[in-house]
């Protein structure tokens, strides 16, 4: 097992936002999380990559056997915990290849191998960077400083590209982008399922799905999930939409 | 008066030996001089009741007795060393307590049309330049006036195009006791040309000083001047700068300077756009640490129509530094199509440290565009956490910030040596792991 959550609960500003999630996810597979916006999607990539806003009030979270929630966030990073942000930030000042470069050597010095020189990086830069059809000027920019919210995603997965984690968060990754900008998005996610890697995907819409095909689907409601299945839960989501959740969930209350 | 003279007795006692020297300089120079000092002894140092000193308290200087250095310690090339950027310039002015040392200078070969000489040398031989420095009620400028012994002198002749950066290194140098210095720099950039010149402030040995830079730069018609100053003297130097920056028509002035601080940093810069068609770059970058308490007053003053003017200045403040930015931006009755903006911006990276801010614009043209902007705050948390989740140590990242934070400063310096040496120099001074 690669990532077990065992009934965690979350809370940020004294609110209780997670209340007593598990879930099971394997190397290899593929998990989709859906739910109603609100329902707590992006709080749990967030507790999973240690943003400091959000404290675990219970349950935990172990990740190859180690105590995710004790670690720093950057050495979640290192140990192959990537989260693709909903709103990445811009960091203006700091140049795109500049910063990958030191993320990509930081996750290489932790694992005990030999810092790339710029040659080398460049060469792992090229390649993944077709990988998703960047434009080759996106590196010689700031870090998502003035990119569309398009190349900002695009960004995020060209970064999973680069630093090759065996855990991998998307937090909305198919909002901001069209049709063409998914199916290049959902391609590079694809070329990166390995039986050595697993992936959640954290979406709203059926959409993604259609493109990045899950094992399971996962369905969060007001901090818990209620539904668990395969890919054809979406489809039945799409269907019937979230409606019949708030009313499970009414009901429940 | 009699009071005040009194209480400034080591330097009327030191005024009064200087005069009986050759460096006191021909009769012209001799009466600015005594006009200077005098109205020196009637002002006095400024207090918190002076607008222009409100947030700046200088009575660590005021209490100290300075005394103008005639000799002064052995200063070797190896003690500037840190100072200079390895065999970027070749040609390197270095002047030690206000004089110019030609031991220590390289200033052989010229380029064509260029003249650097010591300043005394100039005073000497050529008729008065009226530089607006003469004309100030500036107390640290008259007390540079009345005691400045030397400094250089750049004579670039009009069409002129001096490729090679020209450094000029002022080295404050106290022996036991606390020193006055007082360096002057005045540059005549003639109708046409064009250069580029480096100022390095530094500073050794363990005493207090009291460096009165004056820098004076004039732009003849069309000419262009590249500007650098980087301010690096000790923990116990106070640096009291005064720049004179006078643009005929359609000159161009770009000026990036770096502020390290001391006890005491004030830097008062002024431009005055006297030609229609000039353009003027102010840029600067401070850090401080400590109780350093660094102050910059910048005035730029459009008199003349279509001139546009750019400010921006950072600050990094860490420990229980302070700091005092105050931009004025005068737009005189013919000042149309003027094009003024200013940004101004610090990041303060303890709770202790603070900064007094205040744009001050004064517009009596109506066609005219002037924007400024000012922010005051710590490392974005957003910022720290997206490097962070992707692998980078916290340190790390709040050293990639920090240098982000300084590059648009930095970015504009165009040697490439003094930008990566400023850098390393940043990252000492505030004790990043690098
Ligand atoms: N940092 C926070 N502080 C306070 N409330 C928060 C914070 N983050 C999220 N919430 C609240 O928690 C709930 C779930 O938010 P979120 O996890 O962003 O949902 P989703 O991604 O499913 O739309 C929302 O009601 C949201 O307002
Ligand atoms: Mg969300």
């Amino acid at each position: 097992m690669l990532l077990e959550i065992k009934d965690l609960r979350v809370k940020a500003e004294d609110k209780d936002i997670l209340k007593g999630v598990s879930l099971s996810v394997n190397s290899g597979e593929v998990h989709a999380i859906m739910g109603p916006n609100g329902s707590g999607k992006s709080t749990l990539a967030r507790i999973l990559s240690g943003h400091p806003g959000y404290e675990a009030t219970g349950g935990t979270v172990t990740y190859d056997g180690k105590d995710l929630l004790e670690m720093e966030p950057e050495e979640r990073a290192c140990e192959g915990v990537f989260m693709a942000f909903q709103y990445p930030v811009e960091i203006p000042g700091v140049n795109n290849s500049y910063f990958l470069k030191s993320a990509l050597n930081a996750l290489r010095k932790h694992k005990g191998l030999q810092e790339l020189d710029a040659v080398e990086f460049l060469q792992v830069i090229r390649e993944k960077s077709q990988l998703l059809e960047m434009d080759q000027s996106m590196l010689h920019r700031a870090v998502n400083e003035g990119f569309s919210g398009g190349e900002k995603k695009r960004n995020e997965i060209f970064q999973m590209a680069v630093l090759e984690p065996r855990l991998a968060v998307l937090d909305e990754t198919d909002s901001g982008l069209d049709i063409d900008a998914l199916r290049v998005v959902a391609n590079g996610v694809n070329s990166l399922r390995s039986p050595d890697r697993a992936i959640i995907v954290v979406t709203h819409y059926q959409r993604l799905l259609d493109y990045i095909v899950p094992d399971f689907v996962h369905v969060l409601s007001d901090g818990r999930i209620v539904r668990s299945g395969g890919k054809e839960l979406a489809l039945e989501l799409e269907d019937k939409g979230y409606g019949w959740i708030d009313a499970a969930a009414g009901a429940r209350a | 008066m009699a009071q005040v003279a009194e209480r400034h007795g080591t330097y009327a006692a030191d005024f009064e030996v200087f005069r009986t020297t050759p460096a006191f300089g021909p009769e012209w120079l001799r009466d600015a001089r005594t006009a200077a000092f005098a109205r020196f002894l009637e002002r006095g140092f400024p207090t918190s009741k002076d607008e222009e000193w409100k947030f700046t308290n200088v009575s660590p200087i005021a209490s100290t007795e300075f005394r103008r250095v005639t000799g002064g310690p052995r200063v070797t090339a190896a003690m500037l060393e840190p100072f200079l950027y390895g065999k970027t310039f070749r040609l390197q002015a270095v002047v030690v307590n206000g004089r110019l040392s030609s031991e220590l200078s390289s200033l052989s070969d010229l380029p064509e049309g260029v003249t650097i000489s010591s300043l005394a040398d100039a005073m000497t031989a050529q008729p008065p330049l009226e530089g607006p420095s003469l004309k100030t009620d500036h107390p640290f400028v008259l007390l540079n006036t009345a005691f400045c012994e030397g400094g250089v002198f750049v004579h670039v002749e009009p069409k002129a195009v001096v490729t090679e950066p020209i450094h000029v290194v002022f080295v404050s140098a106290p022996g036991a006791a606390p020193a006055l210095v007082a360096p002057r720099l005045f540059v005549v950039a003639g109708e046409q040309s064009q250069c580029s010149i480096v100022e390095t402030y530094a500073g050794v040995g363990e005493s207090a000083v009291l460096t009165t830079a004056v820098t004076e730069v004039l732009l003849g018609p069309g000419a262009m001047v590249d500007h650098v100053k980087v301010q690096r003297e000790t923990a116990t130097a106070f640096h009291l700068a005064s720049t004179f920056v006078h643009l005929y028509r359609a000159s161009t002035f770009t000026s990036q300077a770096i502020t390290f601080g001391g006890r005491i940093a004030r830097n008062d810069i002024t431009a005055t756009m006297a030609g229609e068609g000039a353009e003027c770059t102010l840029n600067g970058l401070y850090v401080a640490d400590g109780d350093t308490l660094v102050d910059t007053h910048t005035t730029i003053d459009h008199a003349m129509p279509h001139c546009p003017s750019h400010e921006i200045y950072k600050g990094i403040l860490a420990g229980r530094s302070k700091a005092v930015f105050n931009g004025k931006i005068i737009v005189r009755p013919d000042a149309q199509k003027t094009d003024a903006k200013q940004t101004n911006k610090a990041l303060l990276l303890s709770g202790d440290a603070g900064i007094n801010t205040k744009p001050q614009l004064e517009i009596f043209a109506d066609d005219v565009k002037c924007t400024h902007g000012a922010a005051i705050g710590q490392l974005d948390d957003d910022q720290l956490f997206y490097l962070r989740a992707r692998g980078i140590g916290q340190h790390d990242a709040r050293n990639i910030l920090i240098h982000a934070f300084a590059s648009d400063v930095l970015n504009g310096i165009a040697h490439e040596a003094v930008r990566a040496r400023l850098e390393e120099v940043l990252v000492e001074k505030l004790h990043l792991p690098s």
